[in-house]
């Protein structure tokens, strides 16, 4: 039926232009195009067509399931039962149904059945006769002098327009629904506790009983984020320690002192690091690093854990090294040539000049970028999941084990979720704070960067 | 300036030959400066003058393909000599650019930024005093003195010109090259520019690269013509501009091509 409609568009496509040359062949100026005529008439197919089509699919089930279940209106069930019977109803009508078949739900199937087939059929035909009418009034309406350029073009803004508002309100969705799972997370658990909470064990929660009252004073030593809003941070120190040194100076060796040649094949394979799945990454650090990290250390005599938060640390700094390398390569590299040659002329030398006036002058776009490496390593996810450990332990020794806000949300929600369960809400909790830390880095991140461009554009 | 009679000459140049990669740039130039004089290399676009004139403190290292042959004699001593180091020569051998490009920094740091590399001063006095002499020597002193902490790109085309000249000057350079210092100005920021570039010649040597005949005639003593990357004729302004030798010059000159 769709592939039916997009056909039809197409034809109605090329009746419009072949009107529009035929106008044309009669030496009529046209107002626009002849394709414009296509478009117009295409349009004109396609989008009541759709509309009808969509409104079918939304309105359809609905009215069947009334209509199966009016037979059962008067028998005193209950709502739950009147959908399972319906459902039953559907499963049987499908030949999938594998329970006992009373007479009542095979004939219900059967009805079921009979008004799908006319729903199906007098769907066909209502929507052939919309495109028809409308195409066919469309087509009358395309003469010399008709206007079929600035429906085309209004009609496209509209689509444009469509997509966006879609990306957005899909985002503001999110946001919501963060919110206010958000707060009724907090309707159970005090703020205070949560903010300022050193012990984080939501694994408390799982043992309890669902079919207990919910009590709150019993969490009140399950969800206090410090741990792991410390561990969050402290690991993204630790990759931003990794990253920043390694990332900037790679940046400026690319900018400053690597010849063409050089450039032209180290830039794509830093790149490529860039283009690695976090996963890849998550099981080099678990697999390979955190056991060779407490090897190194057992010899030293220390205790390391083999999921250190140094592995997952470090590991995660190698992920960001390209973001923070290429950003602060582009950004060196658009500091204009003037100011090099201001530099050189006055009888500085290459590292004077990167120091003095290149570094200072990129600054603002190098904040920026080291910023975006931040929110990404507070972001991530994999990496931590498998090599830093799930236990929330508040700690600064990097060679022990701690989690991340990330973590937690994995641990929380894999597996069986139950809808308004303090543990599930937690995980909105942690998603909305982790969401606002990111966005204020983020904001600040761009704003530092737009302040840059407009000092050299 | 004549010293017992006898000119002196301040940069002396012999068989110049530039190359931007397989294209060759600039022909055997045999060009002398006379020192405490400005001299104006004019020309059509595209002709070499821009270029020779970054040969003089080897700015043309900073591009990769470009390569210079020959000898550029100053004070006895041939810069393209392996033995040469750039950063004297460039403490030595000032240049302003076409475009005003003042560095990010305050208008002080501008004009200390080269003392400091260069070590030349001791204390915060020292170094205070050589940015109110440099900027007083550039005319802009009585325009920044109270906003000396300010950025130097929030100064006008003009005075950004000005500020770019007394960062020049703040090394005490015995020439100053300079490659169009007011294609990008106004006609008053250009004159004030003028007027400070004759001021200078009492101190510096000057090489001025500009496309204005007018500029050449008003500022400079000595004139060098250049055309497709050869030095046609060369010789004091006034002769240059009034009774030149050669038939392109006086082409270029009456403004016949160019």
């Amino acid at each position: 039926m769709f592939i039916f409609i997009v056909l039809l568009g197409f034809t109605s496509y090329y009746f419009g232009r072949r009107k529009a040359y035929t106008i044309q062949s009669t030496n009529k100026r046209l107002t626009a195009l002849p394709q414009f005529y296509g478009y117009y008439l295409a349009i004109w197919c396609a989008i009541p067509a759709f509309i009808i089509f969509s409104l079918w699919a939304i309105f359809e089930p609905t009215i069947v399931k009334l209509l199966i279940l009016s037979d059962y209106s008067n028998q005193g069930y209950l709502d739950d039962e009147l959908n399972l019977i319906y459902e039953k109803t559907k499963a049987l009508s499908r030949g999938q149904f594998t329970g006992e078949i009373t007479p009542f739900i095979e004939a219900s199937a059967e009805k079921y059945l009979s008004l799908r087939s006319i729903a199906q059929s007098s769907k066909a035909v209502i929507v052939l006769s919309i495109i028809i009418a409308s195409v066919a009034y469309a087509y009358k309406k395309i003469s010399s002098n008709s206007r079929t350029r600035e429906p085309v073009e209004k009609f496209l803004k509209a689509v444009l327009f469509t997509a966006s508002l879609a990306a957005i309100l899909t985002t503001v969705g999110i946001v919501f629904s963060l919110i206010f799972q958000t707060i009724d997370f907090f309707k159970v658990i005090p703020l205070f506790d949560f903010v300022f909470g050193t012990h984080w064990y939501p694994a408390k929660a799982f043992v309890r009983d669902s079919s207990e009252a919910l009590d709150p004073t019993m969490y009140s030593d399950t969800f206090g984020a410090v741990p792991i809003f410390a561990g969050t941070f402290f690991i993204a120190f630790i990759a931003m320690c990794v990253a920043i040194p390694i990332g900037l100076m790679s940046g400026i060796y690319l900018a400053e002192y690597a010849s063409v040649k050089v450039r032209q094949y180290a830039k794509p394979l830093i790149e490529i690091l860039a283009g690695i799945p976090t996963v890849v990454y998550g099981f080099f650090a678990a697999l390979t690093v955190g056991p060779f990290l407490k090897e190194i250390g057992n010899s030293m005599g220390l205790d390391v854990s083999a999921e250190s938060a140094l592995a997952a640390g470090g590991v995660m700094g190698i992920m960001i090294i390209p973001f923070i390398s290429s950003l602060s390569d582009d950004v060196i590299t658009s500091v204009p040539q003037s100011l090099r040659d201001g530099s050189y002329a006055m009888g500085a030398t290459k590292s004077e000049t990167i120091k003095k006036v290149i570094f200072p002058a990129a600054l603002p776009g190098i904040v920026g970028s080291i910023l975006l490496g931040v929110s990404r390593a507070i972001g991530e996810t994999m990496i931590v999941v498998m090599a830093s450990g799930l236990a929330a332990n508040l700690t600064l020794n990097p060679l022990e084990s701690t989690s991340t806000i990330t973590a937690q949300i994995v641990v929380i929600l894999i597996g069986d979720q139950a809808f308004g369960d303090p543990k599930t809400q937690a995980a909105f909790a942690l998603g909305m704070s982790l969401f606002l830390v990111t966005l204020c880095l983020n904001i600040v991140a761009l704003r530092v960067v737009k302040k840059y461009r407009e000092k050299y554009e | 300036m004549k010293k017992n009679g006898v000119k002196m000459i301040k940069i002396n140049s012999k068989n110049v030959d530039v190359y931007y990669g397989k294209k060759q740039a600039l022909f055997n130039i045999n060009l002398d400066i006379e020192e405490n004089q400005v001299t104006a290399l004019i020309g059509p676009s595209g002709c070499g003058k821009s270029t020779f004139l970054r040969c003089l403190n080897r700015m043309n290292d900073v591009i990769d393909i470009c390569r210079v042959k020959g000898q550029i004699i100053i004070n006895d001593f041939d810069i393209n000599d392996k033995s040469c180091d750039v950063v004297r020569l460039r403490e030595k051998i000032g240049m302003v650019f076409q475009k005003p490009n003042p560095f990010p920094k305050t208008i002080y740091e501008n004009i200390s930024y080269g003392p400091t590399i260069h070590g030349m001063a001791q204390s915060k006095n020292e170094m205070d005093e050589i940015v109110e002499t440099s900027l007083k020597k550039a005319a802009l002193w009585e325009e920044v003195k109270d906003r000396l902490h300010e950025p130097g790109t929030g100064l006008s085309g003009g005075q950004q010109q000005r500020l770019c000249i007394a960062r020049a000057i703040s090394v005490k350079p015995e020439v100053i090259l300079m490659d169009e210092p007011c294609s990008a100005l106004d006609p008053i920021a250009t004159a004030q520019i003028e007027e400070l570039i004759d001021e200078l010649k009492k101190d510096h040597t000057i090489i001025i690269v500009t496309h204005s005949m007018a500029q050449a005639a008003r500022v400079s003593q000595n004139t060098g013509f250049f055309h497709l990357g050869e030095l046609i004729e060369h010789g004091s302004t006034d002769k240059i501009f009034k009774n030149p030798e050669n038939k392109k010059t006086q082409d270029y000159i009456t403004g016949r091509f160019g």
